[in-house]
């Protein structure tokens, strides 16, 4: 089966790099599924999950917002964060939500809001990967 | 002159210090390899975040932003990148000096790490906000500096932004740099990190094969606060090296210096202790023919 390779990179660490049959993920357009042989195309990625199916199994990330870009072969996927389901630490993400709306309950300043939107984004990405793969 | 006790003591307390300085050489050894490690991992992320811009810079080159937009400068914004702690050489205080050369009326300084906001206090400069970064500089630290900065500038609060950070040129020299931060005068490639020359944007003649969406101003906008973002992010990484060979080369100095204090002082000893024997025998000999 024709596949193609998916490379998750965040500025710390390169996450993911693995040749898969198929990638899912969350564009600024919505939700698309990558086959190889893809057009080439460049969008934006919404925090939220990427599916990787390889070997017929899906394997599940959680990613924050970031670019992508996607060649015939190549998935690229440039974000600032990506945890692999089975490192999601649930708890930490649940508390790390918690936090973030209690941050966002009270008054903040602009800045400070991204920043708190952010975190909450990540560990909500984080939180619906995660249940699902339980489920 | 100091009896015996005296220096037995002092060389005691100079091993102390040299004990302590050792210490610390060696952990700012290990925290420099961490540090410049640090950097080199993030070397994939700019080539394709690098390759990402070239691709959309090609396709749009009039392009116009907020961040683009050049202005006569009335008041400047300068990031001051420092330590947290002291007992790092003449780091800090190279940068002070830099740092000091701005106009105090016109430029209001944005600081990172606990120096710096210490040097603008004791200065009475004025002070735009105030940020810290870890031991191992995380991304959204980065990134809240970067943001806090477009934000003054897209504002219009400042009319350009510059960086002023210990550049990290080898682990016995590094040199206070200034960059141009903001605006943005051409899309450029981003650094790769510790040591390495920027590559200039290659044009690219496939990217025209590239379908855009929404479409190419939208991602290229997103993109270039994103890539200052990530500029931010090597420049404190690269701050973070500098710190700790800093610290490793001042606290190696100290420790030298440790030793040639000891060795001296127990030169002084030995010779103060000889000439003592010396006196006492003198005096047995002399009582002795005075008895007899």
């Amino acid at each position: 089966m024709a596949t193609i390779k998916l490379e998750i990179v965040t500025p710390e660490a390169i996450t993911f790099s693995e040749d898969v049959e198929m990638v899912t993920l969350t564009g600024s357009e919505g939700e698309m599924g990558i086959l190889p042989q893809h057009m080439p195309l460049m969008t934006q990625l919404q925090a939220g999950e990427v599916v990787a199916r390889k070997n017929g199994q899906n394997l599940f990330l959680a990613v924050g917002d970031g670019f992508v870009q996607v060649t015939g072969e190549r998935v690229a996927i440039l974000t600032d964060m990506a945890i692999r389901a089975e490192n999601i630490d649930e708890a930490k993400a649940e508390e790390a939500r918690k936090r973030a709306e209690a941050r966002l309950a009270e008054k903040i300043s602009e800045e400070d809001a991204a920043l708190v939107h952010a975190s909450l984004a990540h560990a909500t990405a984080q939180l619906k990967v995660k249940r699902r793969t339980h489920s | 002159m100091p009896s015996t006790r005296d220096i037995r003591r002092r060389i005691k307390s100079v091993k102390n210090t040299a004990q302590i300085t050792k210490a610390m050489q060696m952990v700012a050894a290990a925290k420099m390899r961490k540090a410049q490690q640090a950097a080199l991992v993030g070397r994939p992320y700019a080539s394709l975040l690098n390759e990402v811009l070239a691709q959309a810079a090609g396709r749009y080159a009039s392009f116009d932003h907020p961040l683009m937009e050049v202005r006569e400068v009335r008041k400047r914004a300068v990031i001051l990148v420092t330590t947290d702690r002291g007992l790092c050489g003449a780091l800090n205080s190279n940068l002070f000096r830099e740092a000091a050369r701005f106009d105090k009326d016109n430029t209001v300084f944005i600081t990172v790490g606990k120096k710096a906001s210490q040097f603008i206090g004791r200065t009475r400069r004025s002070l735009a906000g105030e940020f810290y970064y870890k031991d191992n500089p995380q991304f959204a630290e980065a990134r809240a500096v970067s943001k806090f900065a477009q934000s003054l500038f897209e504002k219009g609060e400042v009319d350009a932004v510059e960086i002023l950070y210990a550049n990290y040129v080898s682990t016995l020299v590094q040199q206070p740099r200034k960059l141009s931060f903001l605006p943005l005068g051409k899309i450029e490639a981003v650094s790769a990190g510790v040591g390495a020359v920027a590559e200039t944007l290659a044009p690219r003649d496939d990217t025209n094969l590239f379908e855009f969406e929404p479409d190419e101003t939208t991602v290229l906008g997103a993109l270039l606060p994103h890539s200052l973002n990530f500029q931010v992010y090597q420049i404190l990484l690269e701050a973070r090296a500098s710190e700790h060979s800093a610290r490793m080369v001042a606290m190696k100095n100290a420790t030298d210096n440790a030793r040639q204090i000891i060795k001296d002082l127990t030169l002084e000893y030995n010779k103060l202790r000889q000439s003592n024997i010396t006196k006492e025998l003198l005096e047995i000999t002399t009582a002795q023919m005075a008895m007899g």
